[in-house]
């Protein structure tokens, strides 16, 4: 690795300190405040909370949700990134504004127009019925919305730095004998990796997050369809103020764990070039 | 089909990847997206007209582009400087720091709402320091800025990080050791590669913040015409079963936001054209 | 990362196959409901859904487990419009229902169909104003003061809201001897004095608890105990007013979904049970006023006596009151969009 240019010492000071300041006013405090109310009563109210039976269900579904949500997302966006970059096509900018979409639509529409489309008096509703498929307030429909929300991430992070690499690795490849998924899984992925990791991180932080679009299809049913948000602002609408950041809490330590796991692996690829340096 | 549409290029995969991109797009965004417009139609074009065009409903439009697009602003002015410092520099707490970009999705809109609501009103931790100076946050549309700077933050932070990641250092020290300085080197060297990921974190940032409901709703105070956002007018019509009311607003909102974003890629496009290619 | 990926899709495919298979396996001597109620009402239903069960098995021999769902309650209305399996909907105002009602799912004469306007407990709109309550605040009228601050939330998306809106209104007709201009120069005066409007109950107890802002919150009473009972009786004090409007969160069977689960005859039951004095006495422990006089007599300490008008006597019911007051263009819009 070559040394990064590095600024005088003033200057860099300043930068992080400019940054450090905007983070703290920004979201540290916030953060803080979460964990302040939610800690109120004490630890013990605190792990109460966590531990009924409700809220651990309410976790469940939303790792469940994320996860499907997660993959389904991870795959589209590999899948567009390589026929965004790699290609030249027309309407090029109009796919992309159109994969953007889903973050300018509020969520409340968002959901509601998956109910427009399954819900009873919606399009599909009646048949849907008498087939006996649920789709809206079950887990599918939270799903489809979850997704909808979730859907540019991976993508959008995978573009600017599949754009950046450009094309002459794989076509190096390819004009060397690799076939397409060879090349795909030799050449672009270790390539992408790190946009890929950021989309997916984000995609899943969001995912878990998602409040608005999933209240409008969820129905909000005790222990079945209650995501770990919802649970939440039940809980504060009964004026259980503690348990609520409590629950909340848990959202930012999933945040914290997912970042564990990027800290590990980022360490670990670091460390693996290291041992491949100096083998040579 | 799609082969045509595309130049020869030797890679492969175009017709598996496009036909794949096209089906999951339009099962998951288009056709349920089509349905505003679907149930849109049941008003006449009067109908659509005096709601969409409700001096209050006009007001909120003001306040919900205007705050969206200045912290927009401020998310790409920051979240430049943090991805630069977070990439570059190696501090004490660098890892949490990291960490803690993404909690601004993590955590529950309402929750986000309600928290800084309670930092910012006039007896919070950071109001109190506020109010003296005759800064007032919440309640005003001055929060409803800090709301959506901070549901937007991580996407550009997020964008530039793995750009500036990949980025060769030795592009800069070259330009460096040509006797460049810190600012030309920054202006001429590092900016154009970074610009498209920065535009594509503001477009993301800005679309996001028009659509935001839950936190801000804590932190604006909700007057009618001074600090109504355009999804809680969406709100208040769907509380009255007014469903095509609903969608006739959030029609308006789409299309814009179409508009501005198609806009945005098209520059993105050709930033990174001019440097890629050029 | 090629592992990790594997992982997901296959949790994925996993979680997509069991999500789908079908809930219900539920035997002959096994019955389940589902009650979909508005926000503060979990810990009452828990409460007395675990009573109805032990009664229900004692009577029957059936088990019965109950679902419950919350939420706004216009929202919880639009989900079992749109196709939420609600055998019981137990909402915080008839409107809500009466929307139900026009989709066909519960019939038209549901108010009817359950003594007391069916809704077996009620409450009433109060003042919580802080410990020793500094600015005096005794009446309506201290509300429209210059200086006073009130809290509300907004009436276009509060569904008890527009109860404190109707009872301000409600207040001033009958002492201007139902002059329509005079109330509602009243209403307005009053909505000068509200610097905030939260978009829900909880949001304005919030912004008057926590951010300290307003000297006064306009709240249903059961809501003021328990935020009473939450933040700590020597922080703040109930105040009530001269006259009041009687809030009745209604209650009614949903016959479209029953008749389809064949559970007509237990959700029925559970309704009754709510009339019963046991299910009078829960209501009154999670501070609802009982219907019943005998319940009512034994908290009479926990609910005063203040004067009540209801909704019908007052503005013709909720259908009329919605469209006057409340519609794009009524009567609250214009109050703010005037200036």
């Amino acid at each position: 690795m070559p040394k990064p240019v590095q600024p005088a010492a003033l200057v860099r000071f300043l930068l992080i300190f400019a940054a450090l300041i905007f983070l703290f006013l920004f979201l540290i405090v916030p953060l803080f405040a979460v964990f302040s109310e939610a800690l109120k009563k004490g630890i013990l109210v605190y792990i109460e909370s966590v531990e009924d039976a409700d809220a651990l269900s309410a976790i469940r579904l939303t790792l469940l949700v994320a996860a499907i949500s997660v993959s389904l997302n991870t795959i589209f966006g590999i899948a567009t990134a390589w026929a965004i970059t790699k290609f030249e096509f027309r309407g090029k900018n109009l796919l992309i504004t159109l994969i953007d979409l889903p973050f300018a639509v509020s969520p409340v529409i968002s959901g509601l127009i998956f109910v427009l489309l399954f819900g009873a008096q919606g399009i599909l509703g009646p048949w849907l019925e008498a087939h006996d498929i649920k789709i809206i307030f079950a887990v599918p429909g939270m799903v489809l919305a979850t997704v909808f929300v979730t859907f540019p991430f991976v993508v959008r992070e995978l573009i600017p730095v599949m754009l950046a690499q450009g094309k002459q690795e794989e076509e190096t490849a390819l004009s060397l004998g690799a076939g397409g998924l060879q090349t795909f899984l030799r050449v672009t992925l270790p390539n992408i990796k790190w946009g890929l990791l950021y989309g997916v991180i984000l995609c899943n932080a969001r995912a878990m997050g998602e409040f608005g679009a999933v209240s409008v299809v969820s129905g909000h049913i005790r222990g079945m369809t209650n995501t770990i948000p919802l649970h939440v602002e039940i809980l504060y609408n009964e004026y259980n103020f503690v348990a609520a950041f409590a629950v909340a809490s848990i959202l930012a330590v999933l945040a914290i764990i997912t970042l564990i796991i990027k800290s590990l692996s980022e360490w670990k690829t670091k460390r693996l070039l290291e041992a491949a340096e100096e083998e040579q | 089909m799609a082969k045509r549409l595309a130049k020869k290029s030797i890679i492969p995969g175009f017709g598996l990847t496009m036909g794949y991109t096209l089906v999951y797009l339009s099962l998951i965004v288009l056709i349920p997206l089509s349905l505003i417009f679907y149930k849109t139609a049941s008003l006449s074009w009067k109908e659509y007209w005096d709601v969409v065009t409700d001096p209050r409903v006009i007001a909120s439009y003001r306040l919900t582009f205007g705050a969206s697009f200045v912290a927009s602003v401020i998310n790409a002015v920051f979240g430049t400087l943090i991805a630069w410092v977070l990439v570059r520099y190696d501090f004490i707490g660098k890892r949490l720091v990291d960490g803690i970009v993404d909690l601004p999705f993590a955590l529950p809109t309402a929750v986000a709402g309600i928290a800084l609501t309670s930092v910012y009103s006039d007896n919070g931790w950071i109001g109190k320091f506020l109010a003296p100076l005759g800064i007032k946050v919440a309640f005003t549309p001055l929060g409803v800025i800090v709301a959506l700077t901070f549901i937007g933050f991580p996407f550009v932070v997020r964008t530039i990080q793995p750009v500036l990641q990949d980025l060769d250092h030795q592009l800069e020290e070259a330009a460096f050791s040509l006797g460049a300085s810190r600012l030309q080197t920054f202006v001429r060297v590092l900016f154009p590669p970074l610009l498209p990921a920065l535009l594509t974190g503001f477009a993301l940032a800005f679309a996001r913040a028009l659509g935001e409901y839950g936190s801000v709703i804590f932190i604006s105070g909700n007057m009618p015409m001074v600090t109504e956002v355009t999804p809680l007018l969406i709100v208040t019509k769907l509380e009255q079963y007014d469903y095509a009311g609903a969608t006739a607003i959030a029609s308006v909102v789409l299309i814009a936001s179409f508009i501005l974003l198609f806009i945005i890629n098209c520059l993105q496009w050709v930033s990174g054209r001019r440097y890629f290619i050029g | 990362m090629k592992r990790l990926l594997m992982l997901l899709v296959s949790l994925s495919l996993v979680a997509g196959i069991s999500g789908c298979g079908p809930s219900s396996g539920s035997g002959k001597n096994e019955v389940e409901l589902l009650n979909v109620s508005y926000d503060p009402t979990r810990e009452f239903y828990q409460d007395f859904n675990r009573q109805f069960a032990a009664y229900w098995k004692k009577k029957t021999g059936e088990t019965v487990t109950i679902k419950q769902s919350h939420g706004g309650s216009g929202q919880q209305s639009r989900s079992v419009q749109d196709g939420l399996d609600a055998d019981v909907v137990t909402l915080a105002l008839s409107y809500d229902i009466d929307a139900i009602a026009k989709k066909g799912l519960i019939s038209q004469d549901w108010q009817k169909r359950l003594p007391e306007n069916s809704s077996p407990y009620t409450s009433a709109i109060v003042f919580l104003v802080r410990k020793g309550n500094p600015k005096g605040i005794k009446d309506w009228d201290d509300l429209v003061k210059p200086g006073i601050s009130v809290i509300t939330p907004n009436p276009k998306t509060s569904g008890g809201a527009r109860w404190n809106y109707l009872a301000a209104w409600g207040y001033a007709l009958k002492k201007n001897k139902g002059d329509q201009a005079k109330a509602r120069d009243f209403v307005t005066r009053l909505y000068r004095n509200v610097p905030v409007l939260d978009s829900g109950a909880r949001g304005a107890t919030t912004t008057f608890v926590e951010r300290g802002i307003g000297d006064v919150l306009l709240a249903w009473e059961n809501e003021a105990l328990l935020s009473q009972k939450e933040f700590g009786k020597d922080k703040f004090e109930i105040v009530y007013p001269s006259q009041s409007i009687l809030a009745e969160p209604p209650v009614a069977v949903v016959d479209k979904v029953v008749d389809r689960h064949g559970t007509r005859k237990v959700a029925q039951a559970y309704l009754d049970y709510l009339y019963s004095d046991e299910g009078q006495e829960i209501a009154a422990k999670h501070f609802y006023r009982p219907r019943s006089p005998k319940v009512a007599a034994k908290y009479a300490s926990q609910f005063p006596k203040i004067d009540l008008f209801t909704i019908d006597e007052v503005f013709g019911g909720w259908e009329k009151a919605q469209k006057t007051h409340f519609a794009d263009g009524g009567i609250f819009d214009q109050i703010y969009q005037k200036k």
